[in-house]
């Protein structure tokens, strides 16, 4: 139960960001934003050792007292973080884990779409409600 | 949604289960679009209308008393109280509104299978095939209504086009609107004007379009046209105003698409290649992106022949203005598709309507050659030899599948003078041979002769492909061996080789060879050595010994004939009648040891010649096949480098105009930006 998602290309740039609560969205894009030299720095510490020994999941990334953060890398190096609520303390890590799966299959859904080309911002229905399926329930 | 209870005008009528159900049913097939509030299409409810079969009067009489004339429109209620109407009418009643408020059995609708299944008649049948089809592009219907058109009375005042081809299902109902339903005939040639002049500015759009799209709807009128009355039951059946399913003659069109860019049917459509071909459609590349997002189920970014059709269909329905799908509507599942598309090809009829040119048709009935299929919509003759290529590596096996081949063949080499033949191409499925059909225009004449004449060609296609075969052998060297003696012997020389080669490495040396191939440089022939006794019965041996000596021994050898050298130059004249090969090496190693050895051996040099001459004709032939072989070898490799140099030769050609021509736009941009410039000098 994500309260924002986004993915981020390679190029640092984002792709895709959503999040759920829209007034606060300036908040949840600079969070990522930030988020990003963490990644970075997790990715540089695991590029010692050769890439696929990498784990694409990256976990949690930092943390505060509102929510969590957490990450992913593909091998092409796009990046998926998602913010999570601090207060869902439900949420495990395999749970982190199995959506962020969700996430990578259906990108790569995406990229097979051959009018889809990498680097264009995602427009596609089925990515947008398979992410809504995961955010966070605001009624 | 329907009210339950039909309103007419001061009239609350009550609806039982079944015929709200039934009301419903023919409503939403009435109804062009898939808001539930639109109101009907008066071009369907007219043919429901007719399929009654009520007199023309009553029928009037029914409109007026539903209220539609007054209101404009064939509402929810209008409809349902017509319906009704036209159930009184039908039992016999007096087309009142009083007769409506009993219970009323169902109106009928001829050719009523059962109650929740509609069917028109022979008549209606036509016109019920529009809905089967509703999107399929208003050339279809319009087609359609100029062959009743000419049976109806023609008063049909000249509506102006409606617009664009997206906006031709409000045309439905703007035309009917503005018109009413007076006469329900009357409604018909409007439609019919107006999508006539709307088909004709949609084919002007698209006219730039893939002919693809221009003959699709050619196609969808010449088969309507021929078609109409050979409908066979079992298509239509279950058939509603569903716009998302396939009907065979759409699907028979994919498949031909497919095939102009798939040949293999079973096989998938690439990413790259499905995109280039639905650019062409013309719609925006988000729709298209969507459109591709639910037709390829599997996500593999590849299409099969069903998600190919859907997504095709999609487009088509799109390009006729219906919105798309967030969901890929069941009828387009690829599931679907496949057992849909195992149903049992359908008449010759139909497919004889595709093809442009009826009269070669039935002339191609005469080939007994059932695996021939025409590919159907390029006009352009220089593709289907294309395809022909392709078409040909992909057959199946069948009887006369090797016929097949060789036609093909024979096509390709007679491709000058025979342009239908490039039409035939080979299908994957058997079809009857009613089915085959040409595509191309071309001359009636030839296609009788085009029996006779593939076979007479086959024969000589292949007896010039079997001479160019031999023809291309004898260039191929056969390969050179290598460490091994290959040549045929009485003695066992590989024993011998490697005797020498193991004795070289130990320090002895063995028997020179014969005379030293001079041009064959990677050759090192075995130098003399110090030991006589064993030479002079192997020295003649040893002239045949090839010149391929040993290449690992050469490396040592070459230290050993460093030092043998010395000892031989000095030996030599003395043992000059025993090794007889001696004498000859010594050039040899001069060409390896120029600089250490150029004195020593100048000095021999006269002495060496003499001694040569001797074994130069026994070891001439031997020396000389092999460098012959070689020779051949290098000259091939030597053609292969050529034309390799050509290709790139010709590549950075036309990457230098490539250069130039940028370097152009570069020096032409850069005045431009030079004369927008002194705005900002100051």
């Amino acid at each position: 139960m994500a309260v924002c998602i986004a993915v981020i290309a390679k190029e640092n740039y984002p792709l895709y960001i959503r999040s759920v609560p829209t007034e606060n969205e300036l908040k949840f894009h600079y969070t990522v934003h930030t988020s990003l030299d963490v990644v970075d720095e997790k990715i540089s510490a695991m590029g010692k050792a050769l890439v696929d020994q990498r784990e694409l999941y990256l976990g949690l990334l930092y943390p505060t007292e509102d929510y969590k953060v957490y990450g992913y890398v593909t091998n092409s190096k796009v990046k998926f973080v998602m913010v999570v609520d601090s207060s869902n303390t439900a949420l495990r890590d395999n749970e982190i884990r199995s959506m962020f799966r969700k996430l990578h299959n259906s990108y790569t859904d995406i990229m097979c779409n051959p009018f889809y080309n990498p680097g264009d911002c995602i427009h596609s229905r089925a990515f947008d409600n398979m992410v809504t399926s995961m955010m966070m329930q605001v009624c | 949604m329907e009210p339950g209870a039909a309103a007419a005008p001061a009239l609350l009528l009550p609806l039982s289960e079944a015929e709200q159900q039934c009301y419903a049913e023919l409503f939403a097939r009435c109804r062009p679009g898939p808001a539930p509030e639109a109101a009907a299409g008066g071009s369907g409810v007219a043919e429901l209308f007719r399929a009654s079969q009520l007199p023309a009067d009553a029928l009037h009489q029914i409109t007026e008393l539903c209220g539609a004339k007054r209101v404009g429109y064939f509402g929810p209620a209008q409809f349902y109280v017509a319906l009704k109407l036209i159930a009184a009418a039908q039992s016999g009643l007096p087309v009142r509104l009083e007769s409506i408020k009993s219970e009323l059995p169902l109106p009928r609708f001829v050719a009523l299978k059962n109650d929740s299944e509609m069917r028109y008649g022979t008549p209606a049948e036509i016109l019920g095939a529009k809905h089967q089809i509703p999107h399929t592009a208003l050339d279809k219907n319009s087609f359609k209504r100029a062959d009743e058109g000419d049976k109806q009375e023609t008063k049909s005042p000249p509506v102006s086009p409606v617009g664009s081809p997206p906006a031709s299902p409000s045309s439905y109902q703007r035309v009917p609107l503005s018109y009413g339903y007076s006469k329900s005939r009357s409604g018909h040639e409007q439609k019919h004007g107006a999508s006539y002049e709307s088909r004709h500015s949609a084919h002007q759009q698209d006219g730039s379009a893939a002919g693809n799209y221009g003959a699709k709807s050619a196609h969808g009128q010449l088969s309507r046209s021929l078609s109409a009355e050979k409908e066979p039951q079992n298509s239509s059946s279950n058939y509603s105003d569903d716009p998302w399913r396939i009907t065979e003659e759409q699907r028979d069109y994919y498949l031909n698409q497919f095939k102009t860019l798939q040949p293999d049917l079973n096989s998938f459509i690439s990413g790259t290649v499905a995109k280039n071909f639905f650019t062409k459609s013309k719609l925006p590349i988000p729709e298209l992106s969507h459109i591709w997002e639910l037709s390829d189920v599997d996500c593999d970014g590849a299409l099969t022949l069903a998600e190919f059709c859907a997504a095709f269909h999609l487009i088509v329905a799109r390009k006729n203005g219906y919105p798309l799908p967030d969901k890929l509507p069941e009828t387009l599942l690829p599931d679907y598709l496949q057992t849909a598309s195992l149903k049992p090809i359908r008449d010759c009829a139909l497919f004889d309507s595709y093809s442009e040119s009826l009269p070669v048709s039935q002339q191609t009935r005469d080939f007994n050659r059932t695996e021939l299929e025409t590919v159907c919509e390029d006009p352009t003759n220089s593709e289907p030899l294309i395809l022909f290529d392709v078409m040909t590596s992909v057959i199946e096996p069948k009887t006369s599948a090797e016929e097949v081949p060789d036609k093909s063949a024979l096509t390709q080499a007679a491709n000058s003078d025979d342009k239908q033949a490039l039409n035939i191409s080979t299908t994957v499925k058997t079809i009857p041979k009613e089915f085959q059909h040409l595509a191309i225009k071309t001359v009636a004449h030839e296609t009788n002769t085009l029996k006779a004449r593939p076979r007479s060609r086959s024969y000589s296609s292949t007896s010039i492909e079997d001479a160019m075969k031999k023809g291309e052998e004898p260039p191929t060297p056969p390969p050179r061996p290598q460490k091994s003696h290959s040549r045929a012997s009485s003695l066992d020389l590989n024993k011998i080789f490697q005797q020498n080669t193991q004795a070289a490495r130990s320090g002895w040396l063995p028997p020179p060879p014969a005379l030293p191939p001079r041009p064959l440089v990677s050759q090192v022939p075995l130098v003399a050595n110090t030991e006589p006794a064993t030479q002079p019965k192997s020295s003649y041996v040893d002239f045949r010994v090839p010149e391929q000596t040993e290449q690992v021994s050469e490396i040592e050898l070459h230290p050993q004939m460093n030092r043998v050298p010395p000892q031989t130059e000095e030996s030599s004249p003395t043992k000059k009648e025993i090794l007889l090969t001696q004498p000859p090496s010594k050039p040899i190693r001069r060409k390896f040891r120029p600089e250490n050895q150029m004195l020593e051996n100048q000095e021999l040099s006269p002495t060496i010649s003499a001694a040569s001459s001797l074994s130069a004709v026994k070891s001439h032939h031997p020396v000389q096949k092999q460098s012959s072989k070689q020779k051949r070898a290098i000259q091939t490799a030597i053609r292969k480098n050529k034309e390799a140099n050509a290709v790139l030769a010709r590549l950075n050609s036309e990457l230098q105009q490539q250069l130039k021509e940028v370097h152009k736009e570069r020096i032409a941009l850069e005045t431009q930006l030079e004369q927008l410039r002194p705005v900002t000098v100051l």
